[in-house]
């Protein structure tokens, strides 16, 4: 993964660790370990906010930056869009298989059941 | 006019031989081929049914239908509209409205593959963009990122210098190493041959006549054809039990986790599941398609193309 990519990942750890909102300063301090410029962690916010994962608020002079959701419901939208449920399934990716009914998956599981005999 | 006729016969022809592709069991035996023969006969549909309509509407030209496109531009040029001169007999009004009926359509079949393409487009960098945020990856399983959560899914991400296998850590578990490596093969199969690409004006088709539900009937055909392609090209070098397997455990495992809500627009399927047409073609292996009926379709797909587009030249 590239540098920047890289960053953006290490900020949003730390916003989604926190609960409330922070400032460029404190998310550049929470990753001092990385020796960051401040416009570094500016710009990665700025990215981020333009992507629309980060939302920020103005509180007197500074911004204070916060997760626009939680890690899990990005891994959910994620898996809403990899199951082909969003409704008009098209060709943005592939699947192996797309979710299943309960009478399709019954009949896989009674198939599976049956092949899986001789193995145990 | 005999070009008129001969085109809309093609048109109605492709619609008879698509309600007969979809029906048919041949393409089990032979996906590539099908998805070609699926792809001539949409091309084929499109350009006869806009030339039927053109044809008929630049018929007093008698240029066919490339001379007579040239003819009423020239016209339009140089002594204003041609078509308001056509449209005072009861006879040409009707002319006029198959060309403003073949513009139309033509305008439609272009809005809907740009929006389709867009949508993709659109669809791919937010999907991207939160890939790189919340997935990681694992040694085990070199050049797939992995998505913690329970359900099983495994899918790939198209693109041109970025594409991406995911799987999840549900899938993970529920699958051994080896049907890993036939799901991985399965997935890259996908991205090797750019199957997003084959499935793209299709996709369009159906965004183009939202209502028409033969669209989607056409639309699912091909997506299906497309990861049987994907699972003759893993085949190759996995066994097919171990690939049936992989399916058998995904559908078995992955179905508790996910929200309900949307559950219905991909459970509306037709007579067979289409993942259980996929296990059984594993599973019960078919002979492939023999070579001459092979080449029997694919010298029938180029014929259809090029009598199609021959006859936009025929000047009657």
């Amino acid at each position: 993964m590239n540098r920047l990519g890289d960053l953006e990942r290490a900020v949003m750890d730390v916003l989604w660790e926190r609960i409330e909102p922070m400032t460029v300063r404190e998310v550049g301090r929470a990753l001092s370990d990385r020796d960051l410029a401040h416009t570094t962690v500016m710009t990665v916010l700025d990215r981020l906010a333009k992507k629309g994962v980060v939302e920020r608020t103005r509180e007197g002079r500074a911004w204070r930056y916060r997760p626009a959701a939680s890690r899990e419901n990005y891994v959910s939208e994620l898996m809403f869009d990899a199951l082909g449920q969003t409704g008009d399934p098209d060709a943005a990716l592939a699947a192996f298989v797309r979710s299943m009914s309960g009478t399709e998956a019954e009949a896989l599981r009674r198939a599976l059941a049956e092949i899986d005999q001789p193995r145990t | 006019m005999v070009s008129a006729a001969l085109l809309a016969t093609i048109a109605v022809g492709c619609l008879f031989a698509a309600a007969r592709l979809r029906r048919a069991s041949w393409p089990l035996r032979g996906p590539h081929v099908a998805v070609v023969a699926w792809q001539a006969l949409g091309l084929a549909w499109g350009i006869s049914t806009i030339g039927a309509l053109l044809a008929f509407g630049l018929a007093p030209y008698e240029q066919g239908v490339f001379g007579g496109l040239s003819a009423l531009a020239v016209d339009a040029a140089t002594h204003g509209l041609y078509l308001s001169g056509l449209a005072e007999t009861p006879f040409g009004a009707t002319q006029v409205v198959a060309i403003v009926a073949a513009v139309a359509l033509t305008l439609l079949l272009f809005w809907g593959l740009s929006t389709s393409f867009l949508h993709v487009l659109r669809t791919r960098r937010r999907h991207r963009d939160l890939l790189s945020l919340v997935a990681r990856d694992d040694p085990d399983v070199p050049g797939a990122r992995i998505l913690d959560h329970p359900a099983a899914a495994a899918y790939c991400l198209p693109g041109v210098l970025n594409s991406q296998i995911v799987i999840s850590a549900g899938a993970l578990a529920v699958l051994d190493r080896s049907e890993l490596a036939a799901v991985l093969a399965h997935e890259h199969a996908h991205l090797r041959q750019r199957h997003d690409l084959v499935l793209l004006p299709f996709s369009s088709l159906k965004r183009a006549f939202p209502r028409v539900g033969l669209m989607v009937g056409y639309y699912n055909a091909v997506a299906l054809l497309i990861e049987m392609c994907a699972d003759d090209e893993a085949r190759r070098e996995h066994s097919p039990k171990e690939l049936a397997m992989a399916l058998l455990r995904f559908g078995t495992a992955g179905t508790a986790p996910v929200p309900a809500g949307a559950l219905a627009a991909a459970a509306a399927h037709t007579d067979q599941p289409e993942v259980v047409t996929r296990v059984s073609r594993l599973l019960n292996p078919v002979a492939q398609l023999s070579r001459g009926a092979t080449v029997a379709v694919l010298a029938s797909a180029v014929t259809l193309m090029t009598t199609t587009v021959g006859l936009w030249h025929l000047p009657m």
